[in-house]
């Protein structure tokens, strides 16, 4: 137990703690806050296990872009300070869902517990050795991915910009003016 | 990893160091941004406070922020709304312990140190969001929306920028950037340069950006709220920004400590390199109008982004070809 396993442990702790807050927690906001946190310590895990670029960056996006966005989007919308009883759902879809979360996790840990047995040799991972083999060796799942959020990012913005039948043919009508052959009547 | 073989006495120091530039220099910026802004708009700025030109305005400022009382207002959620300035403080007192200011005058030499110091500034706008959006008024939930706005659309030009230095230098790391640095940059770079420090002062929703505080109209955005000595602690954050990006710049596309003179005077190039910086900030700021909320989106998604994809493109084509 040297103390990088005893900050990893805590590090994990923290993100466990800060996760089931998370989710329990009934106002929006402090929901999000709690994910700062969580998210947080998941980057100090990394941080431990050597893979600083990984640490920085799950800061950087996830922290700094993803909620951000989030936050940006309570305020859009209903945010009020306070606890929100209305966005808590009953009893039985809490136990689901804590099912559903207890059995993802017992997945997990049937997988990875067999594994730990042995205590992996601890490397720290140089910016360079990842960049050479995320562009070495992984570089075609890395262009699908980039492709795949790319056709993301276009789409998105096709939705946001498409205009809803309706609207659609109302702004015809009112272009369509009588008279006028070109247009022809909707 | 590098910090771990330093002992604790050696921590302690290098800790003290930082903090104590970062309550120094923070004021320096801010009793220049008082007489700049005095001169260039024909008055004299303080005068009187410690009898030289006012040099103790800013100490004289802090004493009334300690005296004002603590208000938390009674719609506002506590917790989050105390939280909130050392929140959008504390990321730029960390951030300043990995800027180099003389060959191996850094506090703590992380790898990544470039990529730090924006996930630091990242995190720092999220106090002023939280603090938008905690303080349960209107006027800071608007400024805390536009906020988040400008956050998002200028986060990414401002690491671009970044990105296309820490390629051309081919390291993440300040001090191996101000290594690699050659006065071929200054025109090389040029683009990512003017990018980084449009982003920078959007970043720091200093004015021409500072449609998130817009005194006049939504009262200080996010700040509405806050007085004494939280509000001071916003106002530090703000000049720490200034500090912090203006050394950053100056490391990044000025070459840091490097310059002709012998090797000793390198913190004295980083600061004469920084100071114009900060000068062009705090000039910004008295010399145009607040820009409206759409031609701030406008400028950073059609100006900024496609420089700075284009200033990546060229400095990796060089990169590749030479």
């Amino acid at each position: 137990m040297t103390s990088l396993d005893l900050l990893f442990a805590a590090f994990g702790l923290v993100a466990v703690l800060a996760g089931l807050l998370a989710v329990t927690t009934t106002r929006v906001v402090h929901a999000a806050m709690w994910l700062v946190v969580a998210l947080g310590s998941l980057a100090g895990c990394f941080l431990v296990l050597g893979a600083e670029f990984i640490a920085l960056v799950q800061v950087l996006i996830y922290v700094g872009a993803i909620v951000v966005l989030v936050l940006f989007a309570l305020m859009l919308t209903r945010s009020p300070v306070g606890p929100q009883r209305e966005v808590s759902v009953g009893p039985r879809r809490r136990v689901l869902a804590a099912g559903v979360g207890a059995a993802a996790a017992g997945l997990l840990l049937a997988v990875l517990v067999p594994v730990a047995t042995v205590l992996p040799e601890r490397t720290v991972t140089s910016t360079e050795t990842m960049a050479r083999d995320l562009f070495g060796i992984w570089v075609w799942p890395f262009e699908l991915l980039s492709l795949l959020l790319l056709t993301a990012l276009v789409a998105a913005f096709a939705v946001s910009r498409m205009d809803s039948p309706a609207e659609g043919a109302r702004a015809a009508d009112v272009a369509a003016a009588p008279g006028d052959p070109e247009r022809g009547l909707p | 990893m590098t910090g771990l073989d330093l002992t604790v006495v050696e921590i302690v120091l290098r800790s003290a160091a930082v903090l104590a530039a970062f309550l120094v220099l923070p004021l320096l910026v801010g009793q220049m941004e008082h007489k700049v802004m005095g001169h260039m708009q024909g008055r004299l700025g303080p005068m009187y406070a410690g009898g030289f030109h006012g040099w103790a305005q800013l100490v004289a400022d802090g004493v009334k922020f300690i005296q004002k009382e603590d208000l938390t207002p009674a719609a506002a959620d506590r917790r989050l709304f105390r939280i909130a300035p050392a929140l959008a403080l504390v990321p730029y007192l960390v951030a300043m312990a990995v800027v180099p200011v003389h060959p191996g005058w850094v506090a703590a030499d992380v790898p990544a140190s470039a990529l730090f110091v924006l996930v630091a500034s990242g995190v720092s706008i999220l106090g002023m969001l939280v603090a938008g959006w905690a303080s349960a008024n209107k006027y800071s939930l608007i400024g805390g929306m536009r906020s988040a706005a400008q956050l998002l659309a200028y986060e990414l030009p401002l690491v671009l920028a970044v990105a296309s230095v820490c390629l051309a230098a081919g390291t993440l790391s300040l001090t191996g950037i101000i290594d690699a640095w050659s006065p071929v940059w200054l025109l090389w770079q040029l683009p990512a340069a003017l990018v980084f420090l449009v982003a920078a002062v959007a970043e720091l929703n200093r004015p021409p950006f500072d449609m998130p505080i817009a005194d006049a109209e939504i009262v200080m955005g996010p700040f509405t709220e806050y007085g004494g000595l939280r509000f001071a602690f916003f106002l530090l954050a703000e000049y720490a920004g200034i500090v912090l990006f203006s050394v950053l710049f100056a490391v990044l596309f000025l070459g840091g400590w490097r310059g002709p003179a012998p090797a000793w005077t390198g913190w004295l190039w980083t600061l004469l390199k920084a100071l114009p910086v900060a000068f062009l900030i705090i000039w910004m700021r008295v010399a145009w109008p607040r820009l409206r909320e759409d031609q701030l989106q406008r400028l950073a998604w059609l100006g900024l982004v496609p420089v700075a994809l284009g200033q990546l493109a060229l400095t990796a084509v060089v990169v590749v070809a030479l």
